[in-house]
């Protein structure tokens, strides 16, 4: 540890140093000379450094700059007992030091950072416009034939995305129907209108929730992974030897992963359909014992055939919304690792939040419809 | 004096490649020392075991006379800042500019005033040849030479006893790679380092090893200076040196 002792002399005072002057062990002395030394003034002071067992960089610089704070407080710096090393040391600090220097980054002002956060709005909607532009030139690329379908990666995307979420799914929605049925089974009873629980079953999980939770587990899952992904794939620079490889990566990354889902999401919907419907029906025959056939056959009468395909028709309209949002995020990310946490993030939130605006869209021109 | 780095018979595999078999070295205070061999020979291995980053499966390693295989959590973290590490591809903290990244050890483990952290930080930019200027830019903004040296200055924020560099001079020009090893050369001189350095560069083994060690067929094939080990027979130097073998 470094030390420092203060003692008053007749003129002024001396400060005997000792110790170990290295970066690790200079705390106390930088506190000391923080509260004893920085008030003084016009005082004659000496440094006495013979004690001094070893010092570094660091310490010669905390000398430096108190000797410097002193003398700016009109007070008069002498240093003794320099040795061999405390004299190399002091002297190297002296020829690449750079006294008063300040790496502070002063933080914005208000009207600055009000600015700031318009042009990266502008300069996201542009990006935004941009990403639609391209994704549809790829499309129409494909369309006329002059690139060919990656049926492959579309295949592995189908795998990856929805084939592997399916567990996920079926679990998740399982115990929402368990949960719906629960609470309305205990409403239901005190009416004794036991039966209804398949009407409010069926509307429910068929038109909204399970479109709903299945979009939400695919965003959580698969739009994350696509931002993760190709942000990474952008920082290795992996985008850019595609692109001199003549891969547009809009029909080699994005397209894929946009059909997978697209193709995917109603065939994931009408499983998450049938799990939700299940436990229900667990949970009707449990508590209200509404046998399965009696369900089943309440089911076909009282659930129009339209409540089905509402849901299902969404599917399409989420997966575009999940897939671009996490491929654009993916796009988006800069040449540091923060940004990838950042855009990773808004992926999810993005999607998810889309995906509800869409979803009330749906409900009000359903509605208006007849459905 | 005791050597600051000994390591003795260490043996490491990895499944079932037999990675080093038997190796043994010491680097004295004050050398530049240099890890040679085929690429794949295992010398970045024993580098990653030196500085904790792998385990040492058998043998022993003594950094400054102390095993590495009984270590301590506080006498590791204690050893972690007796040294400075250069990575091959630098890695620069990206999401921090220049500054913050040479300051960050010096915030973690000292408390002294952002003034005096500040200087510290100034001065570490200018012994490696960069200027405080440089201070608020992002790893992102900078030339490969700038970021190696900015890596470099990282790797003495603490004035460490012992430095280990790991390919420092591969993907620089020739211009450039010459004045780092000038650079390494001084700062030795200056900070009384130690340096540890995993290298191919056979311009940079000429001119900055003091000794250095030639790791082929999983053990040691020779150590010593650099006239010492042109004398060894062995197929490896013979074609890595070409046509100055005597």
């Amino acid at each position: 540890m470094a030390q420092l002792r203060i003692e008053e002399t007749g003129r002024g005072m001396t400060v005997y140093c000792s110790g170990l002057w290295q970066a690790t062990a200079l705390d106390e002395v930088a506190g000391t000379v923080r509260e004893a030394l920085a008030p003084l003034r016009s005082y004659e002071i000496t440094f006495e450094l013979s004690g001094i067992e070893r010092i570094d960089s660091a310490g010669a610089l905390l000398l430096q700059h108190t000797q410097r704070r002193l003398e700016a407080g009109g007070n008069l710096v002498k240093m003794e007992g320099v040795d061999d090393d405390s004299a190399r040391m002091l002297e190297m600090v002296r020829q690449y030091g750079h006294p008063g220097t300040d790496f502070a980054v002063a933080s914005p002002g208000f009207l600055a950072q009000t600015g700031r956060e318009a042009a990266e709005v502008l300069a996201n909607g542009m990006g935004i416009t941009a990403f639609v532009g391209r994704t549809f030139k790829a499309f129409v690329n494909l369309l006329f034939l002059r690139v060919g379908f990656r049926y492959k990666e579309t295949g592995y995307q189908m795998m990856e995305s929805a084939i592997k979420a399916l567990g996920i799914i079926a679990l998740t929605m399982f115990l929402v129907g368990v949960v719906v049925a629960y609470q309305s089974a205990v409403q239901l009873k005190t009416y004794g209108a036991n039966i209804f629980i398949v009407d409010a079953l069926g509307i429910s999980i068929l038109r909204e929730l399970a479109p709903m939770l299945t979009a939400i587990v695919v965003a959580g899952r698969s739009g994350s992974s696509y931002a993760a992904q190709i942000g990474v794939m952008k920082m290795t620079e992996e985008i850019d030897a595609m692109r001199t490889m003549g891969f547009d990566p809009y029909a080699f990354l994005v397209l894929p992963r946009l059909f997978a889902l697209i193709i995917m999401m109603p065939i994931l919907i009408f499983f998450a359909d049938a799990f939700g419907m299940l436990g229900g029906m667990l949970i009707a025959h449990t508590e209200l014992g509404l046998s399965v056939t009696l369900f089943t056959d309440r089911f076909t009468e009282a659930v129009a055939l339209k409540h089905f395909w509402v849901g299902l028709v969404k599917g399409p309209f989420f997966a575009v919304l999940i897939a671009s949002i996490g491929i654009y995020r993916g796009m988006q990310v800069k040449n540091d690792t923060e940004s990838i946490g950042i855009n990773t993030t808004k992926s999810v939130v993005e999607a998810i939040f889309a995906v509800i605006i869409c979803d009330a869209l749906f409900s009000i021109v359903f509605t208006k419809l007849g459905f | 004096m005791r050597p600051v780095i000994e390591v003795e018979k260490v043996v490491t595999r990895f499944g079932e490649r037999l990675v080093h078999d038997g190796v043994s070295l010491h680097v004295n205070a004050g050398e530049i020392y240099g890890f040679l061999g085929p690429s794949g020979c295992g010398k970045s291995t024993l580098m990653r075991e030196i500085i904790l980053l792998e385990p040492v499966q058998n043998g022993t390693i003594r950094l400054f006379g102390e095993p590495l295989n009984t270590l301590s959590f506080e006498a590791a973290q204690a050893l972690r800042r007796k040294w400075g590490v250069l990575f091959q591809s630098n890695a620069l903290f990206t999401s921090l500019n220049v500054a913050e990244n040479i300051s960050v050890m010096l915030r973690e483990y000292t408390a002294l005033p952002a003034g005096v952290i500040d200087e510290i930080v100034a001065f570490k930019l200018d012994i490696v040849g960069l200027t405080p200027k440089e201070g608020k830019l992002y790893p992102s903004q900078l030339s490969g030479g700038m970021k190696k040296k900015v890596a470099l200055a990282r790797a003495l924020a603490l004035d460490p006893p012992l430095l280990f560099l790991d390919e420092p001079t591969s993907g620089l020009d020739p211009v450039s790679a010459r004045e780092f090893d000038a650079l390494i050369m001084r700062l030795r001189d200056m900070l009384q380092l130690t340096v540890v350095m995993v290298t191919h560069d056979l311009a940079s083994i000429e001119t900055t090893l003091d000794r250095m060690a030639i790791i082929d067929e999983r053990r040691i094939a020779a150590e010593g200076t650099l006239s010492e080990v042109k004398e060894v027979p062995s197929p490896f130097i013979r074609t890595f040196f070409g046509g100055d073998v005597s």
